[in-house]
């Protein structure tokens, strides 16, 4: 997997090297490429503003307003979203809810983590999270397990009253994963991530005439989607067959006794 | 050694040229959006008389907004096409009907002259009516026809006085209208009537209401709307799904938007090949009051009727959309030239609208489409069928452990067997 990782890097260099003009032209003007996390959000899914995982992404908006965050989450990964609302000084109670949707938009179950909130009157911030399911490889078209791709991030107020309607808010939000490892590989994978868009960007990349200056998503993990294939079960399996085979030396031995029999010819 | 040397000047100057050849249209394609692409924002001022009211910071409405217009004017970015327009600026008298019709363009959606914009706003004194709902219908058309991303920044101290025609209503016919225009409103110093028109016109056309209170917060309002829709998105390609999925539109990977009404489906075609995966999610928009219970439902059907795969979700309580996707994967076909399948998409929702609220036009629909290569499907649970854990290594090494006797005692029978010949 690390060659192909330095390989892929290697030739994204290249491509970045080659077609500067390009890259500066991405869709995510507020992540720079200097590591500052972006101070904007989005307002739909269309424009959510992607962010990396382990930055802390702050935004500001008005009590009403819904922010939309983009961030990619690969296989075996289970990503923990929090979010931070900064409230007015003067406020009654209102209702703030975190909710996060897969690359198909299909609202994704939180294990755990306070989902919605209510602050009361005059607090001065409410704190959201919301742990998601383990980012599976690969699973059947029937279930929405979490699969390697986009994920959306919608920070809204659901219940305010209209006196507190476009009060400014300052929001903070912040993705990080925990990497569960082997026992989260299932066997098979996708062709692509669940990134929306995927196909018109390929087309494009195959054309490779006119780059269209906007997609739907152009997020990746800092180091590419894995491949899919490595997964620590190769280390235990290894590992059973090699103790397997001296458990059968020791076992065979046990029954010759010890050593050589001296009288045989 | 002439000859070594003439290749590599050559293999040079190919380089060269490659490098080029690969920089040069990828600079093309950075350059400046050209008018086609070249988002357009236009700012709708409210400079009716209750705008004279001193209570911005100590100064007057209209003194904060011409402050923050000029900050606005210096910090808009060169690719936004910037124009002004005014609602109550010209008609001091009580004639409702002709207070009504005071909306004027005071600076053309163009490319910004900062000080040609910033002497006409100067101009301004707070005067007459405000006719909300007729200044959006004049500023919808203040864009020129483009690709790019529109918007009305709406900024007003008071609701709109000229009933019976509701600016709620209007905004949603415009958007209903036009692709990617959206109003956002900034409410000075707003009462409760007021945030809930203000809001209810930006929810209809999925932008949004800020109250504003400050001088500062209304400059800085201003420049983030400007810049974000300075930032490059698609746009989406319109499309009218159809009653049924025989007469339904084929549509190819991409994003596409159309107007669902309450209880009624939208049918489209796709056509995917063998071995490949289709993609398909939609999302309904609330663009009025509905009622806090409702789902959204997509479903793939063959062409014969039967349900392939289906996306649902339902919610209640206050949102902007209701979301949900499927995919399905086309598995690869034996024959070399194996047809196309055509997969119907359906599209319902269970929204209902709150009472007195009009149901046309129909709710916005937004659908993506991606027809990628299909994955490889999974054999078995665990990946490559691989084992994992204390109990597999206990497992081998008993297994192997017993193994190991049986070849040992089965070695020893035999040699005993040999001895006794």
């Amino acid at each position: 997997m690390r060659i192909t990782r330095a390989l892929s890097a290697s030739l994204l260099m290249l491509g970045l090297a080659a077609s500067p003009a390009v890259a500066d032209s991405s869709p995510s003007p507020s992540a720079s490429a200097d590591g500052d996390a972006p101070t904007q959000a989005g307002t739909s899914f269309r424009t959510a503003t992607e962010i990396e995982q382990g930055r802390t992404a702050t935004a500001n908006g008005s009590a009403g307003d819904y922010l939309y965050w983009s961030f990619p989450a690969d296989a075996g990964q289970r990503p923990t979203v929090k979010a931070t609302v900064k409230l007015p000084e003067t406020h009654a109670a209102e209702t703030w809810q975190i909710d996060v949707y897969d690359g198909l938009r299909r609202r994704q179950a939180c294990q755990y983590g306070a989902q919605t909130r209510t602050a009361a009157a005059g607090t001065s911030s409410v704190e959201l999270a919301c742990t998601l399911r383990t980012v599976r490889a690969w699973s059947e078209p029937w279930a929405n397990d979490p699969l390697p791709g986009t994920y959306y991030v919608r920070l809204t107020v659901v219940d305010l009253t209209t006196a507190d309607l476009g009060l400014p808010v300052d929001t903070e939000v912040r993705v990080d994963s925990k990497d569960i490892g082997g026992s989260a590989a299932v066997d098979g994978s996708l062709a692509e991530p669940l990134v929306p868009g995927v196909a018109v960007k390929s087309e494009a990349d195959d054309e490779s005439s006119e780059t269209t200056s906007a997609v739907l998503s152009a997020i990746e993990p800092e180091d590419g989607w894995s491949s899919g294939w490595w997964s620590d079960r190769w280390v235990w399996t290894a590992l059973g067959g090699v103790l397997a085979a001296l458990a059968g030396v020791g076992g065979y031995t046990l029954t010759r006794g010890a050593g050589r029999p001296t009288r045989v010819p | 050694m002439i000859t070594r040397q003439r290749l590599a000047t050559g293999m040079c100057a190919l380089l060269v040229a490659m490098t080029a050849g690969i920089a040069f249209p990828a600079a093309a394609v950075a350059g400046e959006p050209t008018g086609e692409t070249a988002p357009q924002v236009d700012l709708v001022l409210d400079v009716s008389g209750s705008m004279r009211t001193a209570d911005i910071d100590g100064g007057t409405r209209m003194a904060a907004a011409k402050q923050a217009f000029n900050e606005v004017l210096d910090a808009t970015p060169e690719e936004v096409q910037l124009g002004i327009r005014t609602l109550g600026a010209n008609y001091p008298g009580d004639d409702q009907k002709t207070g009504c019709k005071d909306t004027a363009q005071l600076y053309p959606v163009s490319t910004l002259d900062r000080t040609e914009a910033k002497t006409a706003v100067a101009t301004l004194s707070p005067t007459g009516w405000t006719p909300i709902g007729p200044a959006l219908l004049k500023a919808a058309d203040d864009f020129a026809d483009s690709d790019g991303s529109k918007r009305i920044v709406l900024i007003s101290d008071g609701e709109d006085t000229c009933a019976p025609l509701d600016p709620c209503e209007v905004a949603r016919e415009i958007a209903a209208k036009g692709i990617g225009l959206t109003i956002d409103t900034l409410g000075l110093v707003p009462n409760s009537k007021m945030r809930q028109q203000l809001s209810c016109i930006a929810e209809a056309t999925g932008g949004t209401y800020t109250s504003v209170e400050h001088t500062d917060e209304l400059a800085d309002k201003v420049n983030q709307l400007v810049d974000r829709a300075a930032d490059p998105v698609v746009t989406p390609v319109a499309t009218e799904g159809a009653e049924a999925c025989a007469k339904a539109p084929t549509l190819k990977s991409g994003l596409y938007t159309d107007r669902e009404e309450f209880g009624k489906q939208r049918w489209y075609r796709v056509d995917v090949d063998p071995g490949q995966e289709l993609r398909a999610s939609v999302s309904v928009a609330a663009d009025r009051s509905v009622n806090p219970d409702y789902g959204v439902l997509l479903r793939a059907v063959t062409v014969h009727g039967r349900e392939i795969v289906r996306g649902e979700t339902a919610g209640n309580g206050r949102t902007d959309a209701v979301s949900t996707g499927l995919r399905y994967p086309k598995a690869e076909s034996d024959e070399d030239e194996a047809p196309a399948e055509t997969v119907c998409l359906q599209v319902t929702n269970s929204y209902s609208a709150a009472s007195g609220v009009k149901t046309t036009p129909g709710l916005p629909l937004e659908l993506t489409v991606d027809v990628v290569d299909g994955p490889s499907s999974a054999g078995d649970v665990a990946s490559f069928g691989l084992g994992r854990g204390w109990w597999l290594l206990g497992a081998l090494i008993l297994t192997g452990f017993l193994a190991g006797l049986i070849w040992g005692w089965l070695s020893r029978w035999r040699l005993a067997i040999w001895r006794t010949n």
